[in-house]
């Protein structure tokens, strides 16, 4: 073998998926009330839980969830990450948090950014508000709420997470 | 409640592997770079192409590289009507297994052809090399008709 063919080490193995992904019916529903700045959740017609993001059935009980529910945009932290490592083709700047949010009148969280907040003071019980952008930007996503930045309420007790009714703290 | 639009979405998601080949893979891409192709030698004296590192029943490490032809008998194949995006061919082609002279192995590559009925268990092809070679199994650009 000549000089200038070097040994091969290594190949370029890429894999690309490409889907087309389909809301399907509550997902649908669900993001086209986001894009009125509204946040909705389905209710279990039989174990009475309030699911966000709504799957149109539920994984407890098997059966077709159909009644909605409208859904503050306060929420608890239920559980956070403090994302140090910068991930490749994500464009926010590290350290931020991602943080497990119970929004008031739900049962399950759904995951979302925190910011306007010290990172070190973030912690489990919080309380904490969408921030939006503005209004004419709204379309079928998620990210029409640009983080969840910290309310000045008193912290909610772990066994209360994911309990609170749609009212909040005081309801 | 109403029924809403029907949403969706095109999403691309990318694995970017790459893959370290090892001596003996590696070894086979640089002789495809360099035009070449060669098998190793198994205990039981086959020849396999492309070269594989164990060997097949005892699992020793092999390492008797063999030159091995540019032409070769099709063993068996199969004919692609409507290639897709990540096919070697935007016309109908067929994938074969191709016995290459001084082998005693068959290896999977591509087969250009015009019609189905030019291609046969039997038929004799040849290596057409890629105008640019690099060091990957591409290199051979097809199996072309003898």
């Amino acid at each position: 073998m000549s000089e200038e063919n070097e040994m091969v080490t290594g190949i370029e193995a890429p894999i690309y998926l490409k889907y087309n992904f389909t809301a399907g019916a509550a997902a649908a529903r669900f993001l086209a009330q986001v894009k009125k700045g509204v946040v909705t959740g389905q209710r279990c017609p039989k174990c009475k839980q309030v699911y966000i993001p709504p799957r149109g059935a539920c994984a407890a009980c098997g059966v077709p969830t159909k009644e909605e529910v409208v859904l503050a945009d306060k929420a608890t932290v239920q559980s956070f990450t403090i994302v140090s490592i910068p991930i490749p083709g994500n464009p926010i700047e590290p350290p931020f948090v991602v943080a497990n949010l119970v929004p008031d009148g739900a049962n399950i969280s759904f995951i979302h950014l925190m910011s306007e907040c010290d990172n070190a003071d973030v912690h489990i019980g919080q309380r904490v508000q969408a921030v939006w952008k503005p209004q004419e930007e709204w379309d079928y996503a998620m990210d029409n709420i640009k983080y969840f930045k910290p309310l000045d309420e008193p912290d909610v007790p772990v066994e209360k997470i994911g309990k609170l009714p749609v009212t909040g703290l005081e309801g | 409640m109403s029924q809403p639009e029907v949403l969706h979405q095109e999403f691309e998601l990318g694995f970017t592997y790459t893959r370290s080949t090892g001596p003996v893979v590696g070894r086979f891409l640089t002789e495809l770079k360099q035009r070449n192709i060669v098998g190793i030698k198994a205990s039981d004296g086959r020849v396999v192409v492309p070269p594989m590192e164990y060997d097949p029943d005892t699992a020793e490490a092999l390492s008797e590289f063999v030159d091995v032809g540019q032409e070769g008998e099709i063993v068996s194949f199969a004919w692609v009507k409507e290639p897709r995006e990540a096919h070697p061919f935007d016309k109908p082609f067929a994938w074969a297994m191709i016995r290459l002279d001084g082998a005693d192995v068959p290896m999977i590559h591509c087969v250009a052809a015009e019609r189905e009925d030019q291609v046969s268990t039997g038929a004799r092809v040849r290596a057409r090399w890629a105008d640019e070679t690099k060091g990957f199994i591409t290199d051979i650009r097809c199996f072309e008709l003898v």
